[in-house]
């Protein structure tokens, strides 16, 4: 089976054309200019993954920028938004400081994309 | 006191890359003036990531690219003043200074002089006014950039059902955004037949959220007398114009207007710099100066880019010349060639080039007309072809950036033209 | 009780506030919007009319010419902005030159100086971008242009300082008749007066309806407006308006007294009295339309567009009169040239209230007003001694139109202060630039919202209330 799909990982978007056997393995890709295009398209037709930005509040009322330090499962974007919701950080924070660690049991910290007094 | 080798107005990426490379290259004597309470521009509220790529070999959000920079500008000691406004840029009629006023609540106001001036203040929105989309005026209509302020850095709740008109890069981020914030995002409306903003943000942003990405369609109608109650989508026809019937009612509580963006060049304008009514920004040099020599401009205010680490790149050889200008070192000796957007492509950055004062690797930036597939970029000059690159698709929403030698450039004396051919022609 | 009670806070309902508090009155403005000069004072061509346009012996006539002939000295006192830019009425076929006679006639029975005819040449050498197609003009130098915001907030303030009340967001659900006067019930309370200026614009039938049986009828006339950037604002120096032809009545091009450039209105009787939206049509007829008058107007410059309503009265003349109801002031059907003759309209209502009460002069009346400081107004001097003083004048919020932090937070702290987005806009220009409030807003309304004590995002666009609006709020 061929799948058609536009890689994320830079903004080129390029068009990639992937081959996956019946059991969902990936044969095959094609359409990548860098080996980044293969690694998402196996990872997107198995087990996608997103990095996630939103925004934590701060005890200042004030929004801090965060994000998740690595991609996580795309099926866990709004638990982990919502764990992010319930907190409240701290400050003064420094951009890579860790405000939440293994968001929803992916594993994955939250760090504060920002420094903020 | 008020004298400075260099100023540089604005200081997000643009204005702070320009520093760098300047102050790398022996300028000690400069000022970064902006006009925000803090450094990094418009990053700071591009909360998302995707930013850094090709400058840091890693993906960044806006902040923490903003902050890499700002790092940047601090541990070189670069001078900058916050909260300080530009209100005017003029050459000084018996010097090659430039008087450069400035408002600030520590200054006053009061003019500052310099050598060199590197103009990087960005961009704006395209407002409602401009698109002329009839209707009533009510509270809930936002550009998308006003839209991401609000919400990222004001923490602000802007709205439940939102729908989003144009699909430039901040309208499709801000559908995820809003998405996030725990919004339902009806639909996206563009009114021409592709999308203007990058492959992958229409992949991340829409496609991962379910949200309908409407082509060839517009809002001809907003309702809601103080409150924005809904607005009408129609399709439109080969010209953009509304097909009459096809009207849908979209009952939301915000709309988002995401319709391009404009270099702001009000002071470029005011310098008696000559403007490029094709970007919008000044026209210029392959050392990006102006037609006011020792005036350069980088960045959004010159042409809008849509990856940051252009901008960088960009800013940095504008900040590289402008040290060059004032170490006396910009050779005007030699030709000065034209360079002209031809067939299939809109506008070029450099519009001409100093062949006598070029560097080891000349950057030719631009963006095409329409949608393009299985073509080749050419570059010529009089029948002698400098250039030529294969591409299987070319959009106007990515920037094309285009890298000659100087050693096939030195010799040329014919204009340079820019082109898309078709393949096998 | 007060003396005189006010419905509506427009231009002409507070400069009849400001005219009576000459006088010993307790007087009250009650204003179903949260700001003054919502309605329809606040979305017109801004134009103070010389006079030569309408009819002999007319209300119009006689208060235009007379408010015209006021409003410098007014401007002045009360720190407004006003120019006397002139006007021109184009002919464009020539078998219509003997109307512009007849009008320079009119204007000489009216009373108006400063009028002349003029070839269409000679009008092109005074106005080099009308078009070519113009074959004479009437010429009208007492024609001027006014900020009609701050000119109606200049009334009110003025009012304000000599002890009017001013009740916002107080809308006016029903009026009894008593012995005393009247019990205006609103939905804030009741209030007791003895006697009532109704200036309620296109609402003026329904509060009229309220105490009177006898007929009065308000037409809203939609106008559509296109504004353009400042680039484009000196491509004409004075007002252009065209004749009236068998095409319908014309769309003037005037340069504001901001500078922008601004065309307009399209004139549509509509039935919604609210319904304040552009259409794809109207706009299309500004433009089409402003394009007869005048050569290479930029469109491409347009910052924003927006509609007016034009309270139009069944008797194509003011009606301004005591109503068949003792003590009930009408101050209805206020169209073109209302602005031009409120202040005219006010001592004229004034003249009617000192019939029904004894108008003593109060000596403490204060005859000057000192409007929010406009920073690009001052020599750089002077704005460098107001940043020492207040460091907040240092700061620019609206890049456009370069309005200080010092002058929004003005806005918003003083009396009768700027509660929206759009009364901060109104009051200093914040917001009124290119690129349309897109950058300040946030900045204002966090400035907005810290002064009312409520959330960013509670902060309201404008005045204006839509009654669903209200039942979600009270």
């Amino acid at each position: 089976m061929t799948k058609e799909l536009t890689c994320i990982c830079c903004p080129m978007g390029c068009s990639l054309t992937a081959e996956v056997d019946d059991s969902g393995q990936v044969l095959s890709v094609t359409g990548n200019t860098c080996i980044r295009g293969e690694n998402y398209a196996k990872s997107e037709l198995t087990a996608p993954v997103r990095t996630v930005t939103t925004t934590a509040k701060a005890n200042s009322g004030k929004p801090v920028p965060v994000k998740t330090q690595e991609p996580i499962p795309k099926e866990k974007i709004f638990e982990v938004v919502d764990v992010i919701k319930s907190q409240t950080v701290a400050l003064p924070v420094k951009m890579g400081d860790v405000v939440v660690k293994n968001a929803a049991d992916t594993g994955v910290d939250i760090i504060a994309t920002r420094s903020v007094e | 006191m008020n004298e400075y080798s260099l100023l540089i107005i604005g200081g997000g990426p643009a204005g702070m890359a320009a520093a760098v490379a300047a102050k790398k290259a022996g300028v000690d004597d400069l000022l970064i003036l902006e006009r925000d309470s803090v450094l990094g521009g418009i990053l700071n509220q591009c909360i998302h990531n995707g930013f850094g790529l090709h400058t840091f070999k890693e993906e960044l959000t806006g902040p923490e690219y903003a902050e890499r920079y700002a790092n940047m500008v601090k541990e070189q000691g670069i001078p900058f003043e916050l909260d300080t406004m530009v209100l005017g840029v003029e050459k000084m009629p018996d010097s090659d200074k430039k008087a450069v006023t400035v408002i600030s609540a520590k200054r006053g106001v009061q003019t500052l002089y310099a050598k060199a001036v590197i103009l990087a203040m960005g961009c704006r929105e395209r407002p409602r006014g401009a698109l002329n989309i009839p209707g009533f005026r009510p509270q809930g209509v936002y550009t998308a950039g006003t839209a991401q302020k609000l919400v990222n850095l004001e923490g602000a709740r802007i709205g439940k059902e939102v729908v989003i008109l144009g699909s430039g890069d901040i309208g499709l981020i801000m559908a995820r955004r809003m998405t996030l914030e725990g919004a339902h995002v009806a639909a996206v409306a563009e009114l021409m037949p592709y999308s203007s903003g990058l492959k992958r943000n229409i992949v991340q942003c829409l496609d991962d959220y379910g949200i309908p990405l409407l082509l060839s369609h517009t809002v001809v109608d907003i309702k809601g007398k103080d409150k924005l109650e809904g607005v009408y989508i129609a399709k439109v026809d080969e010209k953009n114009q509304p097909i009459a019937d096809t009207e849908e009612y979209y009952p939301c509580d915000t709309l988002l207007l995401s319709c391009g963006l404009i270099p702001e060049n009000e002071l470029t304008v005011g310098a008696g710099v000559e403007i490029d009514p094709r970007t919008n920004g000044a026209s210029v040099s392959e050392s990006l100066e102006t037609s006011v020599e020792g005036v350069f401009s980088c960045g959004n205010v010159l042409h809008v880019h849509d990856l940051v680490d252009f901008v960088s790149e960009e800013s940095a050889r504008a900040g590289e010349n402008a040290a060059k200008y004032i170490q006396n070192a910009i050779d005007r000796s030699g030709k000065v060639i034209a360079v002209k957007a031809e067939n299939g492509v809109r506008y070029t950055v450099p519009s001409r080039i100093k062949t006598a004062n070029l560097a080891p690797l000349n950057h030719i930036r631009f963006r095409v007309t329409g949608v393009f597939k299985n073509v080749s970029i050419v570059v010529k000059s009089g029948e002698t072809e400098l250039l030529r690159k294969k591409s299987q698709i070319l959009v106007p929403s990515e920037m094309v950036d285009l890298i000659l030698k100087q050693d096939k450039l030195e010799s040329i004396s014919e204009d340079i033209r820019v082109y898309i051919e078709e393949v096998g022609v | 009780m007060y003396d005189v009670l006010i419905i509506g806070a427009g231009v002409v309902g507070c400069a009849a506030a400001m005219e009576l508090s000459k006088y010993k009155l307790k007087v009250c403005v009650a204003e179903k919007e949260s700001d003054v000069c919502e309605g329809t004072s606040k979305a017109n061509s801004a134009i103070i009319h010389a006079g030569f346009d309408a009819k002999e012996g007319t209300l119009k006539a006689k208060l235009n010419v007379l408010g015209s002939q006021m409003m410098g000295d007014l401007a002045k006192k009360l720190d407004f902005a006003y120019k006397r830019n002139g006007a021109m009425v184009l002919c464009f076929d020539k078998a219509d030159l003997p109307k512009l006679d007849e009008l320079e006639q009119r204007a000489r029975n009216n009373g108006v100086d400063g009028v002349r005819v003029v070839t269409g040449d000679e009008a092109r050498k005074l106005e080099p971008s009308l078009s070519d197609e113009v074959c004479g003009a009437l010429v009208a130098d007492t024609s001027g242009i006014v900020c009609p915001f701050e000119m109606t907030l200049a009334f009110a303030e003025n009012a304000l300082q000599n002890g009017v009340d001013f009740k916002l967001s107080t809308l006016v659900t029903g009026i009894d008749k008593n012995e005393n006067g009247f019990t205006v019930h609103t939905s804030r309370g009741d209030i007791q007066t003895k006697v009532i200026i109704n200036a309620a614009g296109v609402y003026a039938d329904k509060i009229h309806a309220m105490v009177s049986s006898k007929p009065l009828g308000i037409t809203p006339r939609r106008g559509e407006y296109l504004l353009m950037d400042k680039a484009a604002g000196s491509l004409v120096s004075r007002t252009i308006f065209q004749l009236p032809t068998k095409m319908g009545k014309g769309i003037l091009v005037t340069p504001t007294v901001h500078g922008n450039l601004l065309a307009g209105p399209t004139a549509e009787n509509i039935d919604d009295k609210d319904n304040v939206s552009t259409t794809k049509n109207g706009l299309d007829e500004v433009k089409a339309k402003a394009a007869l008058s005048v050569k290479n107007i930029p469109f491409g410059k347009v910052i924003t567009s927006f509609t007016g309503l034009r309270a139009v009265g069944d008797t194509g003349d003011f009606i301004i009169a005591q109503s068949d109801v003792k003590g009930f002031i009408n101050a209805a059907g206020i169209e073109s040239p209302g602005l031009s003759s409120a202040p005219a309209i006010a001592q004229y209502l004034c003249r009617i209230v000192g019939e029904i009460l004894p108008l003593e002069i109060n000596p403490d009346y204060i005859g000057t007003r000192k409007g929010i400081t406009h920073f690009t107004a001052l020599s750089k001097d002077e704005q460098n001694e107001l940043i020492k003083r207040e460091p907040a004048y240092g700061k620019i919020v609206c890049r456009c139109e370069t309005v200080t932090e010092g002058e929004i937070l003005d806005a918003i702290n003083r009396p009768l202060g700027a509660t929206t987005l759009d009364g901060v806009k109104r009051r200093t220009r914040a917001g009124m630039g290119r690129c349309q409030a897109g950058f300040c807003s946030p900045t204002t309304m966090s400035l907005i919202a810290k002064k009312l004590g409520i959330k960013i995002q509670d902060v309201r666009k404008s005045g204006v209330y839509s009654t669903q609006r209200r039942q979600d709020d009270e």
